[in-house]
């Protein structure tokens, strides 16, 4: 099972056997370079800790343990865990500042506990056989576990295709389950326990906000800022970090390079159409910090040279190739010796950044007057770089993004176009896989597993939860962050997702966030004086990869043609082979491929790859009775 | 105009449900309420319209009104064809 994980810790290799437990650990080497190997056992030999991730607040935790009499053998922060948990059994979580997914086992209780940070950053997944509990970071850890199967879970597939990710715990996977963010998980005596120790929450739309103006808020969020960035550059190795071009990672990147002890690393992606690429943003910005910067360019032919390993370390089939260039980068990282990253990821569900939130504003602007053509025009403002909507009637707008219009205390209001355009995509599911999901509604699910307080949020506060709750750690974290970085090693570190800026966000008033049609305000606000105006000011360009084309142009690897020819399509059950045909052959013949048969195409090629990799024992679904 | 609908209808079909013939596409169903177009797909009609009908739309043309069902893209398709050739 470790050796299934190597590529996520390269550095050493560690195991830990008891009569009834066992931890395997591949270490990456950033803290406590000699002396932090794993797992490892406390000096009463009671506990042990296999751990992947950091604790950033290691320092502070150690010195209030050492004034409280506790010893320590290591520099690192594996034995502050030990410590902490010996004190305080698993509410020592609350008190940890980190990205961590572990397993403790305590064997004065012979309990074994599995934990994972609070926003899902590190991945931790499950599966029983036997009557024995396995876990790993990886899914193909655990396939090599005799009795655990790789058969898909059509549920998932009805999920991915409707939400972008899975619903945790459920996987790809049906024999496997993930932790989800936030929880910790227990086993005793042959009982199994799930409990969440940390929950994302929003005041009431009629709270008070928690500071006076904008001006102390935005000074509050520059010095929590500043210190989760402080906090993350801790490691005793080089720290570098992604460098987009748009706001967040330049903020970050500004921030580092005051603080590094030496001269930063900055990487970025470059595309070789105008349309994604944002390299005289990032050249700019690398030059304004004097950073050493290096790039790498992803053409289409780079994105389709690389999809089958992107769909083996993500290990679920996804709609977007955005994953693809993310592990070119880093790549990129650790060619240039280095394995730590800090990145901007989160500011934009943390401070509603995300043409989204907009999109729901103007929608309920738009309801307010239906027949109104002059309020519609607002939808092209948000989406300027769609030249598909850019050239749409005002009529049309609205009849696109007020299709189906929900009331608007629906929970999910704010994301309902974009599941209902995504879930158009399964007009390519196969009779067998319609009937085995007997008229499941993934979206409902999703409504279903809202808190109760949910109801009296805002509603930009609601649209917010929803991206973090579900779309951030199944998706962005995951597809395009852990999975994708650490396909080559790299530890990708989010100062944005430091849980005392977000609880601090979440109480901000929503109009200090997405002020008017102004994304991530109080940020911008936050970020004066740090940032040139050209990119302090910068509208928000989401980060996008070309999806269709980069798999039909010229040179079509054989892959794609085998894995969406009528026979693959056929022996795997899950789609129309005669349809796939069709999207393919359309694909390929026009130049301009729009949202459906983008999310379509990329979620069938990658559905297919992900079953010859991971289930090749056959169909994936049984056929209808 | 029962023509231009099955030519339309046809053209929907292969092209936006990929040869589902058994999809219920009634004449009156919206085909954005019902997912069947989406931005990309509504400029991707227009063209097989003034291809196959040898009209050419101007944008205040391309609104719901003219093409958002069978039933209308034939009635729009009908009066334009039938005003060409009066």
């Amino acid at each position: 099972m470790t050796a299934a994980i190597a590529h996520r810790g390269p550095d050493a290799r560690g195991f830990f056997v008891s009569p009834e437990a066992g931890l395997g650990h591949a270490r990456l080497s950033i803290v406590g370079l000699e002396d932090g190997h794993q797992p490892m056992t406390d000096e009463t030999g009671g506990l042990t800790l296999a751990f992947n991730g950091e604790i950033f607040n290691y320092a502070e935790l150690r010195e209030d343990l050492r004034a409280r009499g506790r010893r320590f053998r290591t520099e690192g922060d594996t034995e502050v865990i030990l410590h902490l948990y010996d004190e305080m059994g698993e509410d020592c979580l609350s008190l940890l500042n980190g990205d961590f997914a572990f397993a403790l086992w305590d064997g004065r209780r012979r309990r074994m506990m599995l934990a994972r940070d609070r926003m899902g950053v590190r991945p931790l997944f499950h599966a029983s056989s036997g009557g024995t509990l396995y876990f790993a970071s990886e899914i193909k850890a655990l396939l090599r576990v005799p009795g655990i199967s790789a058969r898909i879970d059509p549920i998932s597939l009805d999920q991915i295709f409707t939400l972008w990710a899975p619903l945790a715990p459920r996987t790809a996977f049906a024999d496997i389950q993930e932790l989800e963010p936030g929880c910790f998980m227990s086993l005793e005596r042959g009982r199994t326990a799930a409990r969440r120790y940390w929950s994302l929450d929003f005041p009431p739309c009629d709270a008070p906000a928690p500071v006076a103006d904008e001006t102390e808020a935005a000074a509050e969020i520059k010095a929590l800022l500043a210190d989760a960035v402080r906090l993350r550059l801790r490691a005793d190795v080089p720290v570098g970090a992604y460098l987009s071009g748009g706001l967040d990672s330049s903020l970050v990147s500004a921030l580092a390079a005051g603080m590094a002890p030496r001269k930063l690393d900055t990487f970025s992606v470059t595309f070789d159409s105008a349309e994604h690429d944002e390299s005289a943003f990032q050249a700019q910005m690398a030059a304004a910090l004097g950073t050493r910067h290096h790039t790498v360019a992803c053409g289409p032919g780079d994105i389709a040279r690389d999809f089958p390993e992107v769909i083996r370390f993500a290990e679920r089939p996804i709609l977007r190739t955005a994953p693809a260039p993310l592990f070119r980068l880093s790549g990129l990282v650790r060619e240039a010796g280095l394995k730590v990253v800090l990145t901007g990821e989160g500011a934009d569900e943390v401070f509603a950044g995300y043409d989204i939130f907009k999109e729901a504003r103007v929608r309920r602007f738009c309801a307010r007057q239906p027949g109104s053509n002059i309020r519609a025009h607002l939808f092209r403002k948000l989406y300027p770089y769609l030249p598909g909507l850019k050239k749409q009637s005002a009529q049309y707008l609205a009849a696109f993004f007020g299709a189906g219009d929900t009331a608007p205390d629906d929970p999910l209001y704010s994301h309902r176009p974009r599941f209902r355009t995504t879930a158009a995509a399964k007009l390519f599911f196969s009779d067998d896989l319609r009937s085995a999901l007997k008229g499941y509604d993934a979206a409902e699910e999703m409504a279903a597993r809202l808190p109760p307080a949910f109801a009296a949020w805002h509603p930009l506060h609601q649209a917010q939860y929803l991206e973090s709750r579900f779309l951030l750690p199944g998706y962005i974290l995951s597809s395009q962050g852990d999975r994708m970085a650490m396909a080559h090693g790299v530890e990708g570190r989010f100062p944005f997702l430091d849980h005392r800026l977000i609880e601090l966000a979440a109480r901000l008033p929503p109009e200090t966030k997405l002020k008017g049609l102004r994304e991530k305000h109080i940020l911008r606000e936050a970020a004066a004086g740090l940032l040139p105006p050209a990119i302090g000011q910068r509208p928000k360009q989401p980060y996008r990869a070309p999806e269709s084309r980069s798999f039909t142009g010229p040179g079509e690897h054989e892959y794609v043609r085998e894995c969406l020819s009528e026979r693959s399509i056929a022996e795997g059950g899950l789609f129309n082979p005669t349809s796939v045909a069709r999207l393919h052959a359309k694909c390929r013949a026009q130049p301009v491929t729009g949202y459906r048969d983008n999310t379509a195409f990329v979620g069938i090629l990658s559905t297919q790859l992900w079953q010859r990799t991971f289930a090749r024992q056959g169909r994936s679904i049984d056929r209808a009775a | 105009m029962q023509d231009i609908k099955d030519r339309v209808r046809s053209f929907v079909i292969e092209n936006f449900l990929f040869g589902d013939t058994s999809y219920p596409l009634a004449d009156d169903a919206s085909l954005i309420e019902n997912d069947i177009v989406d931005s990309t797909a509504v400029l991707e009609l227009v063209a097989f319209i003034e291809d196959s009908f040898g009209i050419v739309l101007a944008d205040a043309d391309i609104v719901p009104a003219n093409l958002d069902s069978l039933s209308r893209i034939a009635a729009f398709v009908g009066a334009r064809v039938g005003a060409q050739a009066a």
